[in-house]
């Protein structure tokens, strides 16, 4: 019992595209106590609806009242507590010009990304992978002193 | 048809079949209010605080089971509205409310009573709509009536800003609501219905916990056939008293924090909990652990995050109580109700054992008598409302109510002040109807500027405050759980009551004897004003039995036995 508590879980919420439903998601979570371990939200192309991923931590207990609580939500067309997934996240990070561009290169191909621009003063590498290597990334990444890191947020598919 | 928004406003009001309107007007609001003015479909009534306004729009909701419709203003208006919200919203009833709002041009700019309406109420409605253009609102008017009485009811808000409400436009009141994301589920599932009838049928001290959401489903008619038919023992939550009726011989009474020793004992020794609309709430459980320990549980109810919330369910049934209990009676036309006999005695040997009771008194009014003579002069015709506290609580135990619908409190959220404007609601209802407000010296201030709007309109309810200078229910807590530190609990210093209903248009009546009771009453209820009876009642009354705060609900504390 005591190992279910507080167990990753992701869900996917499928919404109504009108104003305001993220702010009623985000209201829920804060009001009843659950926790947002990441949120990314965009339309659903070629329909009126969204997709809110959010990353969230809870027990069994938890996660079935959060997911109920969605639903009760008028906008919230869809639950999904995903099972069988496949979840990516994106990762932004800016490194100094004077760090080796070849190094970055390669450790960002490793990890499915690449070199996504070259400034005067920085270079910016994007990785695109598992929330977990993507955190593997991030520690190897700190060797080339990044001067900053912008996480995406999850988004997951159910297989 | 081309109209104008205030117009459209009118128009939904009017074709939802409302026929009064509790509110307040002000700037954000003023074009409705003369749409008001020119139109006849429904009357207004205007109270004297937004909150009263929703409170007596509350109260009309649940005495005739339609929606109730409050409109207030911007800014203030909105917020003295919220506590009124909240109220519907934790006991589940369906409101809509229609607040004004600063022009859409202003909306974000700190403008002269803006406040953010939409953003304030999302966690106390069910539902709100900030309306973003004129074409959308009759739509949105339509859903939020939907909405409101439709699965679970609540309350819906609707924030119009004042631009819209101006605007012209072509206005069709759609016929039918399609929203996907919004399904309500009414059927319960069939193979979860058969097991649980499975399990009734085996179980050996089956328990019925029924609560209110029997009332609002209108399901009443059908459990006290359910109960006839199984001869299953029943207990009823603070929101259900009434569903059975008071003379029913299986009902053991409420349960929880202040329920009857039967009603405790008997959910704790039960081996099945059939729970009908009840939401397993703090105030009935005491103890978590130790509740309904030896029982699996069935739990019916149309809203699935209320299954599984605080008690683990063997038998889960989403669904609206009327539909599942059609599919439940049949299926339990063999039933043996010899099964539950043994059962049944021991519940009656513990109601013998502690009944319901208290010490009366020659020399002083008894809360508790109080409640009971209002029973026996007024009975089963009143509607009774009440505020919060321990005049609440006695009313619950004490006054024999006969039928859903007739007792009406805050029940969820406790809000002190509800019960005066609730029970102009209930009247202008039901105006052929005894309406008795039972409130304390305390509750009865919060809202107490509503004695002007029913001497302007004629409300004749009738306010019996029974009067012992403390907030009751605080100080009891304080001579148990804070070694009698009665921290401004005393409210020895008090208006005249008398004086003050008179003052606003009304009657008053200072009560100190049985006999005057009982005159004032009749007098009351023969006059068309609406009436302050101020009873005094000895100071240290103790609601009892009590299960104190976080325990077990079979260690109770319970009323002394009459010297005999």
């Amino acid at each position: 019992m005591a190992k279910a508590t507080n167990e990753r879980r992701v869900i996917s919420v499928i919404v109504m595209n009108e104003s305001s439903v993220l702010a009623r998601v985000t209201a829920l979570f804060a009001g009843r106590g659950y926790n947002i371990e990441s949120l990314t939200v965009a339309p659903i192309p070629e329909s009126d609806m969204s997709h809110i991923t959010i990353a969230t931590n809870g027990s069994t207990k938890v996660m079935e009242q959060i997911t109920k609580q969605l639903h009760k939500l008028i906008p919230v067309y869809k639950v999904i507590e995903h099972e069988e997934m496949v979840e990516k996240e994106m990762v932004l990070v800016k490194f100094p010009v004077e760090e080796s561009l070849s190094d970055i290169q390669v450790l960002c191909m490793a990890y499915n990304g690449g070199i996504a621009n070259v400034g005067p003063n920085m270079v910016i590498g994007m990785v695109a992978d598992e929330p977990c290597r993507v955190q593997h990334f991030l520690e190897a990444a700190q060797r080339y002193n990044p001067i900053e890191i912008v996480r995406g947020g999850v988004v997951a598919i159910e297989r | 048809m081309q109209m104008s928004g205030a117009q459209m406003v009118c128009e939904a009001i009017i074709a939802e079949g409302v026929k009064t309107v509790f509110g307040y007007p002000g700037g954000a609001i003023m074009h409705v209010y003369d749409e008001i003015y020119k139109q006849e479909g429904f009357e207004h009534i205007l109270n004297r605080h937004e909150q009263a306004s929703v409170h007596a729009a509350d109260g009309y909701a649940r005495a005739t089971g339609e929606v109730g419709v409050a409109m207030v203003t911007s800014g203030p208006g909105f917020t003295n509205a919220v506590t009124g919200l909240a109220t519907a919203y934790m006991d589940s009833i369906p409101l809509v409310v229609i607040s004004g709002q600063v022009p859409s041009q202003l909306i974000g700019t700190d403008g002269f009573q803006e406040i953010d309406a939409v953003g304030i109420s999302r966690p106390c409605t069910k539902h709100n709509f900030l309306v973003r253009s004129l074409e959308e609102l009759p739509r949105l008017l339509k859903e939020a009536f939907y909405i409101a009485r439709s699965g679970r009811p609540g309350p819906v808000l609707v924030d119009v800003p004042k631009d819209i409400t101006v605007d012209i436009g072509e206005f069709i009141y759609p016929d039918s609501v399609d929203i996907p994301s919004y399904k309500p589920t009414y059927k319960g599932n069939k193979r979860q219905i058969d097991k649980a009838v499975e399990a009734i049928k085996s179980a050996k001290k089956p328990l019925l916990y029924i609560g209110g959401g029997v009332v609002l489903s209108n399901a009443s008619d059908l459990v006290r056939e359910l109960v006839e038919k199984t001869q299953i023992p029943a207990v009823e939550t603070l929101m259900a008293r009434g569903v059975l009726g008071a003379k029913n011989p299986l009902l053991l009474g409420m349960l929880g924090m202040h329920g009857n020793y039967s009603s405790n004992m008997a959910m704790s020794e039960t081996d099945l909990v059939i729970s009908l609309g009840a939401r397993f709430d703090d105030r009935v459980t005491g103890k978590l652990s130790e509740f309904a320990k030896y029982a699996d549980i069935i739990h019916v109810d149309i809203d699935a995050s209320n299954i599984g919330k605080l008690v683990d369910v063997d038998y889960p049934i989403v669904g609206d109580i009327t539909e599942v209990v059609e599919k439940m009676l049949p299926a339990l036309d063999d039933v043996d109700t010899d099964r539950y006999q043994a059962w049944r005695e021991i519940l009656k040997r513990y109601d013998d054992l502690h009944p319901q009771s208290y010490v009366d008194s020659d020399e002083v009014i008894k809360p508790q008598w109080a409640i009971e003579r209002l029973g026996e002069l007024v009975g089963e015709d009143a509607i009774i409302t009440s505020d919060v506290g321990q005049h609440q609580m006695w009313a619950a135990q004490h006054y024999p109510f006969d039928r859903p619908r007739q007792w009406i409190n805050s029940g969820g959220l406790g809000t002190m002040g509800f019960g005066f404007p609730a029970a102009l609601g209930a009247k202008r209802a039901f105006p052929d109807k005894t309406v008795i407000n039972i409130t304390g010296d305390g509750s009865i201030l919060m809202n107490m500027q509503e004695l002007v709007t029913a001497a302007e309109y004629k409300i004749p309810v009738i306010n019996v405050i029974l009067n012992n200078h403390f907030l009751g229910m605080v100080r009891q807590w304080q001579t148990f759980f804070y070694e009698k530190r009665y921290s401004e609990t005393d409210l020895s210093f008090q208006p005249n009551f008398k004086a003050l209903a008179e003052a606003c248009g009304g009657i008053g009546y200072d009560v100190t004897t049985k006999a005057e009771f009982d005159a004032a009453l009749k007098d009351a209820i023969k006059q068309d004003k609406v009436c302050f009876m101020n009873v005094q009642t000895n100071r240290f009354e103790d609601v009892l039995p009590m299960v104190p705060s976080g325990g077990a609900l079979f260690n109770m504390m319970l009323p002394q036995k009459e010297a005999k």
